[in-house]
């Protein structure tokens, strides 16, 4: 049995965060699949388990909610206070909401990644403001000594119905925190909903329109020093030789040397330059005089990439992946058939804050503050690599100035732990564009090779084979299985209706350095797998939203396919207009574009609008949902007709902002955005609105002007 | 020795006169809302006012700024109440946020030579101003909606 001191002591650090006085957090029980709600004081402290603290109610009656996942533009930051606001009955303004630091024992998986805050977490945080509703209504009915059916919540308050009396949630919670949580709460159903389904405004925004917002290159720590690294411009090159005395004299330059790390399982080398300004740090890397050695790796280079995706895709069956029936033998009957190779290509993540991070590294102890996607795998990831006890590492979250994928991984951490650790003293690394983009990892270039027949206005075999590098790779031992993604992108629902699919991985490995991107491999599957039905479906001679319309049957998507129909217009276009359309699925949502295009008065290809629709079921925030679309057809548009990462010699040809162009305002074309109502579990909202974009433009293109692109990125301009 | 005026505070710094004014600003005043994105004058999260003018403080040496007005985007406004701001927060431009410091001081300048301005006005004006989190139709809509602001005096 622990004791009083200690339960005592437990329940005063968490109290102690905001001078709490009803705490309540999760505990997630070995044996069972749902999160429990315990009560600091009462129970968590009684049974001493390590209690997170996710909501308290201090006694002027100010709520704290912790999030636990980074808010790099997705509005998490947004989204969970206005789960719990809903049940909790408060005032979204009057909730005041920390970033967690780095701790998966207490507060679950904080990974952000695969459009998960919510969906993950929202029926647990539901329960978590009910259950303090609940017990606050207890305490007040017990106080005013009334049947707590004659009480309900609202505003911050418990009021008493038949007298109109009130009482403030502060004067409640010391009350409250005494009491046992109940079981079998109530949960309000959703017409009932004040909050959530509303588009509030997000919280953050202010912060964003002053500079009071504090991102990762914003932090600043007592003596801290800043740091740059010139590291090999070759991808997994090493450092032979450094001449470092011109940087030396660098004014503001107070030390140099090498930085050697394990990253994807191979060095990384560089040398890092150690100065009082990031300024003096670039200068003093300019004036390093390194030689590489370059020796003992593939200097790979983007033609022979995509030429050996096809080789590969034309003499290999691959590993399977998913099969129903066989298409096989019907392509190998005489018929309608379609073979088709489809490229698509690696891009950076070019998150507008380029890569930096501060370790403060002392001893037994490290503290890390930063732009993190996953500040739990930072916390376990560092713990692991420098030797220390978990507890002692510490990872803050700050604002991510974007993530998309590149912000969770653990290199830049590490390498700032290790520099620290080297000067005695806290720093700021800090990556440059050219950094930044040249260095990745990146989004894996994918190759697709399709071939499909339709017999009487169907498909009657459909089989993909995909050839590009593997991301489970990279932390898992994984080879010899196909990818866990091959058909990310593709509905489920095709499945319940074709008879003849197969999707396969052709291996093939390079030593790029890959990571998530937005959408993942739904980002290319998607462009190849909606590019492949639409050529099916006019092969076959049909409409091809109606040839979707026959290959999807599941409720859902019939509701979407004529949401899209009904909204774009596709069945009342006029001649000289090119409507394409696309439909995928993506970590729990469905999303459907229709593009439409036309020639302006200098014959180019323009994009006219784009409707989206968006069913990503149970939602918290309509306004969130649109911004994620508008923002995934900018972050799309950019990668099917602007940019790419290119390698020339084993070097990311990608530099700066002038090599790697960006979609500018410009390009930005006009989008309508629509989203589904239904009784649906929640689905991800910040990538799902990608992958449709670019086969929906690029089948709009072959409408209007019969040409069939299937290698990104293509010049919109010049089509 | 360089004396710099910022938001219509004076500073004295002793730094290179070549140090952009860029890394001065955030560095060594330690004002951390302008933003570091590329160093090369493509992005605009550096976006700053010298004498009223947008430039890129990235490639700006801090010696140019001497003996001139840099206003910064924590001096915008005294209560973050420009009509650009208060159009910002209404419509919730902002995604991850890190570029709209360089968006707002780029927008500030086109509000006021054009306080009527179309949308081809605006796409001009804001080109040299990236968002990797693809916000521009918001961008476009709240210089609008700013622009209404501004003509009814708020």
């Amino acid at each position: 049995m622990p004791t009083n001191s200690l339960s005592r002591r437990k329940f005063l650090q968490l109290s102690s965060l905001s001078g709490t006085a009803l705490c309540l957090g999760y505990y997630f029980p070995l044996s069972a699949d749902a999160a429990q709600i315990l009560n600091a004081s009462a129970e968590a402290a009684e049974t001493e388990i390590e209690l997170n603290a996710w909501i308290s109610i201090n006694t002027s009656g100010k709520v704290t909610i912790f999030s636990h996942r980074a808010e790099m533009g997705q509005g998490a930051f947004q989204a969970i206070p206005q789960i719990v606001a809903e049940e909790l009955a408060v005032v979204l303004k009057e909730v005041n909401i920390l970033f967690a630091p780095g701790d998966n024992r207490k507060y679950g998986s904080q990974i952000t990644g695969g459009s998960s805050t919510v969906r993950s977490s929202y029926k647990n945080l539901l329960k978590l403001g009910a259950t303090a509703r609940e017990m606050l209504t207890e305490a007040a009915s017990t106080k005013w000594g009334v049947s707590k059916t004659d009480c309900y919540a609202e505003a911050g308050h418990i009021i008493h119905r038949p007298t109109g009396r009130k009482f403030h949630y502060g004067e409640l919670v010391v009350e409250a925190s005494k009491l046992k949580v109940p079981e079998n709460i109530t949960l309000k159903p959703r017409s009932a909903y004040q909050l959530i389904g509303k588009p509030l405004k997000r919280q953050d925004t202010p912060l964003k329109t002053n500079g009071a917002a504090i991102f990762g290159l914003d932090k600043r720590i007592p003596g801290m020093l800043y740091a740059s690294v010139e590291r090999n411009p070759r991808l997994r090159g090493k450092v032979k030789s450094f001449d470092d005395t011109a940087a030396r004299k660098v004014p503001g330059v107070k030390d140099v040397f090498l930085v050697k790390m394990k990253v994807f399982n191979t060095d990384r080398e560089g040398i890092a330059v150690v100065a009082n300004s990031t300024w003096a740090a670039f200068q003093g890397r300019k004036a390093l005089k390194v030689e590489w050695d370059d020796s003992g790796f593939e200097h790979v280079n983007s033609e022979d990439i995509f030429r050996q995706h096809k080789e590969i895709l034309e003499t290999r069956e691959g590993i399977s992946f998913r099969k129903t029936g066989d298409p096989d033998p019907i392509l190998k009957q005489g018929g309608q058939k379609i073979d088709a190779l489809y490229q698509t290509p690696y891009q950076a993540h070019a998150c507008m804050e380029p890569l930096n991070c501060i370790a403060h590294y002392q001893g037994d102890k490290l503290e890390i503050w930063g732009p993190i996607q996953g500040p739990d795998w930072v916390q376990d990831y560092l713990s692991e690599e420098m030797g220390l006890k978990r507890e002692n590492v510490i990872v803050n979250m700050t604002f991510l100035g974007g993530g998309f994928g590149r912000k969770a991984f653990m290199d830049y951490p590490y390498e700032a732990t290790l520099i620290s650790k080297q000067i005695g003293g806290p720093v700021q690394v800090v990556w440059t564009r050219e950094d930044d983009l040249n260095q990745g990892p990146f989004r894996p270039g994918v190759s697709y090779r399709c071939e499909g027949m339709v017999a009487n206005g169907e498909i009657s075999a459909f089989k993909v084979r995909m050839a590009g590098q593997n991301i489970d790779h990279f932390s898992d031992d994984k080879r010899g299985e196909a990818n866990s993604s091959a058909t990310e992108g593709f509905l489920e629902s095709y499945f319940a209706h074709l008879k003849n699919v197969s999707f396969a991985d052709v291996p093939f490995e390079t030593p790029i350095p890959i990571m998530w991107w937005r959408s993942v491999y739904a980002s290319t599957n998607g462009f190849a797998f909606e590019s492949f039905l639409d050529e099916l479906a006019l092969a076959a001679g049909k409409d091809p939203l109606e040839f979707r319309r026959v290959h999807l049957q599941e409720e859902r998507l019939q509701q979407l396919i004529n949401k899209l129909e009904a909204v774009s217009g596709w069945k009342s276009r006029k001649k000289n207009e090119g409507y394409g359309t696309a439909i995928t699925e993506c970590f729990g949502s469905y999303a459907g574009y229709v593009v439409k295009v036309s020639r302006n008065a200098e014959n180019k290809v323009q994009i006219d609008q784009v409707w989206a629709v968006m069913d990503c079921g149970w939602y918290v925030n309509p306004d969130t949902i649109r911004a994620q679309v508008e923002g995934s057809v900018i972050m799309a548009l950019g990668a099917a007709t602007i940019h790419e990462v290119t390698f020339k010699d084993g070097l990311a040809e990608a530099n700066n902002f002038y090599t790697y162009h960006m979609p500018r305002i410009t390009d930005a074309p006009l989008v309508e955005i629509h989203v589904m109502e239904n009784e649906a579990d929640a689905g991800g909202v910040g990538e799902p609105g990608l992958p449709p974009f670019a086969p929906a433009l690029t089948n709009a293109i072959f409408d209007l002007t019969g040409k069939r692109i299937r290698n990104l990125p293509f010049d919109l301009t010049s089509v | 020795m360089i004396t710099l005026s910022v938001n219509k505070k004076t500073y004295q710094l002793d730094v290179d006169p070549n140090m952009p004014l860029l890394w001065a600003i955030r560095d060594v005043i330690g004002l951390t809302g302008t933003k570091y994105g590329c160093g090369a004058a493509q992005c605009g999260a550096c976006m700053v006012h010298l004498n009223g003018e947008a430039v890129f403080s990235c490639v700006t040496p801090v010696s140019r700024a001497v003996g001139q007005q840099v206003i910064t985007i924590e001096g915008l406004s005294a209560g973050n109440d420009h009509p650009l701001q208060l159009a910002w927060q209404e419509l919730d431009v902002p995604q991850c946020g890190y570029c709209h410091s360089g968006q707002l001081m780029s927008a500030a300048v086109l509000l006021r030579e054009n306080p009527n301005p179309t949308d081809e006005d605006i796409d001009q004006a804001m080109a040299g101003n990236i968002c990797r989190c693809g916000t521009y139709s918001r961008i476009r809509k709240a210089i609008h909606h700013a622009a209404e602001l501004q003509k009814n005096g708020k």
